[in-house]
């Protein structure tokens, strides 16, 4: 028989066990309940106003309107790269989610994502989107694993106050890399800011270099049968490497920063340091949402093309399904993907509901970007939603009028984070390094690159 | 001496035996009670501790990345690490940050506490100043020094070093200048926790010491190198190693400041491990992280044992 201390012993270590193993235990199992029902967590964005809260619980009440027997579960998500790999491998992911195209080829590659493609295959809209942006959710026998749900080209943002203080017309942005140099060099020569930034953190300096090199005629891959090739060593990774370096020795415009990621230079730039950088065309949202910019300050222009190839990367949000998703809450997922992410590109109700929840968001409604499907249901959207249009469209009609005609094309497709990865402390060396051998580091580069090829 | 007296002994012998039994048995009596308060901490221990340090063990002989089914691949993942270039970047990295610490951040504390120590007056203020930077939240701390290292000549550092005619200068965005600049802003927030541990080692050393230097006409420096220094050394020695090992898993400053860079001229062991696991969305190459974790590791603790080795003899 045990004694007292034995029992209370016993009872406190099976307490602590129960503990341990609860906080250790999975809870995605059993989501499906009895009587058919289904119950799925879909991502919504993390640090939400209470308005957007409640603008988003009113969304999922909708939905359950036409969907009686799923049930709806929201759960803070932003995609991060670090905490993104943490989730994925963890399992924790919600059942949907979303990613940037940059990662949609090798998640489906890898089957870390469901295989969403004959729920999707069933949606009135599968076979209309555009050819270069579906490509980011397509397996390499063209099923569609995850839909992408919004699409941009790379840009020129560009601060039209300090294009003023410099003696520069702010409705004439540069339309070459020579006018960008020179206009930088006015305006860190008359206001002291720096006239051209670039990322150069977090994988940020290899997508911009990347970003650069495609404007200039240069890819930094390519597919060899069944391998991919490492060409990082391009002409024009090279040509835009000796432009920034020229710019940062020669003419002295890219300020005292190098250090910048994305969040710290949108930050940079709303602040008025930056006159001019490079980032995805839909950023002005984030520059609102997170940065503050005054809006007259801001404006939007395409990247200058040059070269025989050149074309400007493309970027965008993909939404997915989580590889645990079992098959009715996969089916209950897309079903969320279409209404909620969806319904907004291609029907009136849609977009007019979207536009009005962004505007009780405090989000901008109406800020360009490319076309998911064509590009006239894109111009219809943008008549849904005319009156609901709160950004200053004339000063990104630089950017809305020749957008579409210039060429996308996608990221490297393979390893292409750890390719932007052997990227960073490339530029870094060039804008910290007066005697930098920019074609060392590149061969250097390449080399490292094709090691990741080959290992994965 | 009285029966009595010859007694006593006898009886206590006598007692003693049954008493001893008495504890054995009482261990042996309660033995599942010892064994069940344990498990907590057994349960504990195995499943965030000893569990992950076995699976990494695994984890660095397997290509994984934890949903697909890992291939074990040998010695593979070691040979991947070894063969990257920037291993031996960041283990030159590593080695510099932790010499710069040694040359700056081991002295440091050490010259405040005796001088501290010296101090009759306001001391607990002197404290509490030195232990402030301690209290600061690291990430607060390093946001708040990346301010005064800003590289434009209107940063905080800039700005002062002007007033006598010096920069400006690159801080975080000059190759030389980055990591003699992140162990400036480790030693200002590590200091006071030494500085606690010193003083409270100081309080140990007899007054007789000093007294006996001083009627020997001792100096303030001899009275430091032949009485307090000795009098220290067994905490000296374990501030060393703690330091040494502290200073060669550097995260924290390198990720902070400069994520590696400018170029990798900051890129630390550690980093470049979160680097391989974590540095992109999808790499995820658990494989290589492990096994560089676990080379870190083993040469961690190869040299703590000759550390401990090589002072055994000084600190008895």
């Amino acid at each position: 028989m045990l004694s007292i201390r034995a029992t209370a012993a016993l009872t406190f270590a099976g307490l602590a066990g129960i503990g341990l193993l609860s906080a250790c235990g999975s809870d995605s199992e059993g989501d499906e309940a009895a009587g058919g029902k289904v119950s799925i967590t879909v991502a919504s964005d993390a640090g939400l106003t209470p308005e957007a809260i409640a603008s988003f619980d009113q969304q999922i009440a909708s939905f359950k309107k036409t969907h009686p027997n799923i049930e709806v579960v929201r759960e803070e998500y932003t995609w991060t790269g670090p905490t993104f790999a943490a989730k994925l491998a963890g399992g924790t992911l919600p059942d949907v989610f979303t990613v940037p195209f940059t990662d949609g080829r090798t998640l489906i590659a890898r089957r870390q994502v469901a295989d969403i493609s004959e729920e999707v295959a069933e949606l009135p809209y599968a076979g209309q989107f555009n050819e270069t942006v579906i490509a980011a959710g397509q397996s390499e026998d063209g099923k569609i694993s995850m839909l992408p749900t919004a699409a941009y080209g790379q840009a020129l943002h560009y601060n039209r106050a300090l294009f003023e203080e410099a003696g520069l017309d702010p409705d004439q942005p540069p339309t070459s890399w020579s006018e960008i140099r020179s206009a930088a060099k006015q305006i860190a020569d008359r206001t002291g800011q720096a006239g051209y930034s670039v990322m150069t953190k977090g994988n940020t300096g290899g997508w911009i270099l990347s970003t650069e090199a495609y404007a200039m005629g240069g890819r930094m891959s390519q597919a060899e049968g069944e391998k991919q090739k490492a060409t990082i060593d391009n002409p024009g990774a090279k040509q835009a490497l000796n432009l920034i370096r020229s710019m940062r020795w020669e003419d002295n415009s890219m300020g005292s920063n190098f250090g910048y990621d994305w969040n710290s230079i949108n930050q940079a730039f709303a602040a008025g340091k930056i006159g001019m950088y490079v980032t995805g065309g839909t950023t002005y949202e984030n520059l609102v949402a997170q940065n503050e910019i005054e809006p007259s300050e801001y404006g939007l222009s395409v990247l200058p093309l040059e070269g025989t190839d050149a074309g400007v990367l493309g970027g965008g949000t993909l939404a997915a399904v989580s590889v645990k998703a079992s098959e009715a809450e996969r089916k209950a997922a897309v079903e969320w993907i279409d209404f909620f992410y969806m319904q907004k590109l291609i029907t009136e109700d849609g977009a007019k509901r979207d536009a009005e929840n962004r505007q009780a968001e405090k989000q901008p409604v109406g800020t360009p970007q490319l076309p998911v499907f064509d590009q006239a249901t894109e111009q219809q959207r943008q008549g849904w939603i005319a009156d609901y249009v709160d950004v200053p469209l004339e000063q990104m009609s630089h950017y809305t009028e020749a957008a579409a005609a210039q060429p996308l094309v996608p990221e490297p497709p393979v390893a292409t984070q750890d390719l932007y990865a052997a990227l960073d402390p490339v530029v870094q060396k060039v804008l910290t390094d007066q005697n930098a051998n920019v074609d060392e580091l590149l061969a250097a580069a390449n080399t490292e690159v094709q090691t990741i090829f080959d290992r994965n | 001496m009285s029966v009595t007296d010859r007694a006593a002994p006898g009886a206590a012998d006598v007692q003693k035996p049954p008493e001893v039994r008495r504890q054995t048995k009482g261990v042996r009596g309660n033995g599942l009670a010892t064994v069940i308060f344990l498990l907590p901490m057994l349960i504990a221990f195995g499943v965030f501790s000893w569990y992950p340090i076995g699976r990494s063990l695994l984890m660095s002989v397997q290509q994984t990345n934890l949903i697909s089914p890992a291939e074990f691949v040998g010695l593979e993942n070691y040979r991947y690490v070894l063969q990257d270039p920037d291993l031996w970047t960041a283990v030159r990295n590593t080695g510099y940050f932790a010499a710069l610490a040694l040359v700056f951040g081991y002295p440091i504390p050490l010259l405040l506490a005796v001088l501290m120590s010296e101090v009759r007056r306001w001391r607990g203020i002197y404290t509490a100043l030195a232990y402030l930077p301690v209290v600061v939240p690291p990430v607060v701390a390093v946001l708040l020094w990346k301010f005064f290292y800003d590289g434009g000549p209107d940063g905080v550092f800039n700005t002062l070093l002007g007033w006598i005619g010096l920069g400006p200068y690159a801080w975080l965005n000059s190759s030389s200048l980055a990591m003699p600049s992140l162990v400036l802003e480790a030693t200002w927030a590590a200091a006071g926790g030494t500085v606690i541990i010193y003083l409270a080692a100081l309080t140990a050393v007899p007054p007789e010491l000093y007294d006996a230097a001083e009627v020997d006409g001792a100096s303030i420096w001899q009275k430091v190198w032949h009485v307090t220094l000795p009098q220290l050394r067994g905490v000296l020695l374990v501030t060393l190693i703690l330091q040494l090992i502290g200073t060669a898993q550097v995260f924290l400053e390198p990720y902070l400041f400069t994520g590696g860079g400018p170029s990798n001229a900051t890129l630390t062991v550690l980093l470049l491990i979160y680097n391989y696991a974590f540095g992109s969305s999808l790499s995820g190459d658990f494989g290589a992280a492990t096994a560089a974790s676990v080379m870190l590791a083993t040469v961690l603790a190869l040299l703590s044992a000759l550390y401990f080795r090589l002072t055994r003899a000084w600190s008895q």
